[in-house]
């Protein structure tokens, strides 16, 4: 060996020596201000970390409390705990005691997942990827549609069809580009929740059925992940934070699951979907970005820390006040899922045997009259389009009485001319036992029934809704209040309703 | 025994929630007097309430979406005075002077 190369290899050697030196002494510098800034920050109640070693490609459920040194010798030399594009990016929660830089650590180093991607895992998806949430889980098997438009905030025109995990995450990316995104393109189910979950460290109910809120709820019973829950509908919108603190089952000091404040699910009759019952945009949207705030605070304030009551949010938009706190129960003594006595396992979850779909029933569609009674569109246009023609000005129908039950505001978004509106929900509250007890007949009985005995006499009556279920009913319910006349005059419906009527007679019939 | 009298009645709120005022003719919220003893001379609970709410003030005829079983079905919630009824008793809880009671049915869209 030369003298140069001897020179080489001792140059060498010092500088190492002298870079595992600086290091040290960055990591010294690190740890005495941090607890400096600690100390002058302790009114917020945050516990001292080791906030040097939270490396930001630390694993998603990797929490940053319990980490020491062990990454010291390492060659990289971070001169700061946050990148310099971070102080900027991050700087306006940065400042605040709320947040600050214990906070921004742990939502780098915390992983979330977000179950669902519509009107409100898109706004709550938002807010994380801009705070700055290390990683993000996106599941959902659907694909974009033009009516999501109006409240699913991270979808576009150009992405109808899309898969929604994928539109998701391209509007995620250009909102922030250094989160890391997980997509799942499919419907979250029992055999894969498990395996999904425990990737992460806050879970998302974004979802719009019970089935999926409870295999959601079970499986983070069983992963000890707290779990933030939304829903909405119309103007009304409901947020839950439940099994926080994360305890495991059997643990009365955990938070309630969601079984524990609705151990059964409602009858499937009952359960409303935003496509039926309509949804206002920015409802949806402020429980979503609810959500991702309950997220932030459970992640910054450092999980199974929590130590606020359960409680459950209500929303009305046009009520006043709009929001209202309700305290909820702790957990149930005998709840399936989080109790000493649950019996819903990891083993009966994974093998199926849990059938959530089954366990909240299916609305089976409904089938209440008999073919007799009821004519496709096809049959129904014939005579519609032969009484409009004889009608030639007058849009009114003389051979038959059109009646249309959807409510009167949907009514007024499009009809068959000559159609005349009697909305199911007044046609369900008529009572049969009414008209026919002849003493309280006279005042009780509805308008809509008088208008109909007075207008039709012997014509036929058809009967026509949005999609062919409250038509059959109507007709059952106009039977029963004797407008058939005994058997004189037909009653029946027009199967499969408007949709089929804009499917096979008329395109331009709107759709909504 | 007179005529009823103001002590005999409980003036109280009810309010709907989630969906459930569409069964109650849209309306939302309630002010009324509910008689202080039930059908057998008890204290008036959150059981007679509902059986009042049920054959008195619910005009659609679909009363299984609200009571299921002799109480509230699944997926509503009774709030008392803004706190789970299961925090007070459930439906045994005596009704009191000036209560808010709340039904609200649980959300599924999102």
């Amino acid at each position: 060996m030369s003298s140069v190369d001897a020179q080489i290899v001792a140059l060498h050697a010092q500088i190492a020596s002298c870079e595992t030196q600086l290091q040290r002494l960055r990591d010294q510098l690190f740890e005495a201000e941090s607890h400096r800034d600690i100390s002058s920050g302790a009114a917020t109640g945050q516990t001292p970390l080791s906030l040097v070693n939270v490396a930001p490609s630390s694993h998603p459920t990797e929490t940053s409390e319990g980490f020491s040194h062990q990454e010291k010798g390492q060659k990289v030399a971070k001169i700061w705990p946050l990148d310099k594009h971070e102080y900027r990016r991050y700087g306006r929660q940065l400042i605040m005691s709320e947040i600050g830089l214990t906070g921004q650590l742990r939502l780098r180093s915390s992983a979330v997942l977000v179950v669902g991607v519509g009107g409100l895992g898109c706004p709550a998806a938002a807010y994380l990827a801009g705070a700055g949430v290390g990683t993000i889980g996106l599941i959902d098997g659907d694909t974009v549609e033009e009516s999501n438009l109006h409240r699913q905030i991270l979808h576009s025109t150009e992405r109808v069809d899309m898969a929604k995990v994928d539109s998701a995450i391209a509007s995620l990316k250009s909102l922030n580009p250094t989160v890391k995104y997980v997509p799942y393109h499919k419907r979250l189910t029992a055999e894969i929740a498990l395996d999904i979950f425990d990737q992460y460290d806050v879970i998302l109910d974004c979802t719009d059925t019970p089935a999926s809120r409870y295999l959601i709820s079970d499986s983070c019973v069983l992963l000890e992940k707290p779990l933030v829950s939304a829903s909405a509908l119309r103007t009304e919108g409901q947020l839950m934070v439940l099994n926080n603190p994360p305890l495991p089952a059997g643990n009365a000091q955990g938070g309630p699951c969601y079984r524990c404040v609705f151990p059964k699910p409602p009858p499937a009759a009952s359960v409303v979907s935003c496509g039926d019952g309509g949804i206002l945009g920015p409802v949806v949207g402020t429980m979503g970005v609810l959500q991702a705030l309950e997220t932030i605070k459970i992640i910054t304030k450092g999980i199974q820390r929590s130590s606020e009551p359960p409680s459950l949010l209500l929303f009305s938009a046009f009520s006043n006040p709009p929001f209202r706190s309700i305290r909820l129960r702790t957990r149930k003594a005998k709840c399936s899922a989080c109790s000493a006595q649950a019996t819903v396992t990891r083993e009966a979850l994974e093998s199926g045997s849990l059938d959530y779909v089954q366990f909240c029933g299916a609305v089976s569609p409904i089938d209440a009259l008999a073919a007799t009674e009821r004519v496709s569109v096809v049959e129904y246009s014939r005579l519609y389009n032969s009484s409009d023609a004889a009608m030639n000005t007058q849009p009114s129908i003389k051979e038959h009485i059109l009646v249309d039950v959807r409510e009167k505001v949907q009514f007024e978004l499009g009809n068959l001319e000559g159609s005349i509106n009697i909305p199911y929900s007044a046609i369900c509250r008529s009572s049969a036992t009414a008209s026919t007890d002849p003493l309280s007949q006279p005042p009780s009985e509805d308008g809509w029934v008088a208008q109909l005995r007075n207008l039709a006499e012997d014509r036929p009556i058809y009967v026509v809704c949005r999609l062919g279920n409250d038509s059959q009913l109507a007709v059952g319910k106009m039977k029963e209040l004797g407008l058939d006349g005994g058997g004189t005059r037909w009653i029946g419906d027009i199967r499969d309703g408007l949709r089929a009527w804009r499917k096979r007679i008329d395109p331009d019939f709107p759709e909504y | 025994m007179s005529a009823a009298s103001s002590e005999d009645v409980i003036p109280i709120t009810v309010e709907f929630s989630g969906g459930l005022e569409m069964l109650f003719s849209n309306q939302r919220k309630l002010d009324f007097s509910i008689a202080a003893k039930d059908e057998s001379g008890l204290n008036s609970n959150v059981a007679f309430l509902v059986r009042y709410l049920c054959d008195n003030v619910m005009k659609d005829p679909r009363k299984d979406l609200f009571v299921l079983d002799d109480t509230v079905r699944p997926g509503i919630l009774v709030l008392i005075n803004d706190a789970d009824w299961e925090l007070e008793g459930e439906d045994k809880y005596e009704i009191q002077k000036g209560d808010n009671i709340l039904f609200v049915s649980t959300l599924h869209g999102g």
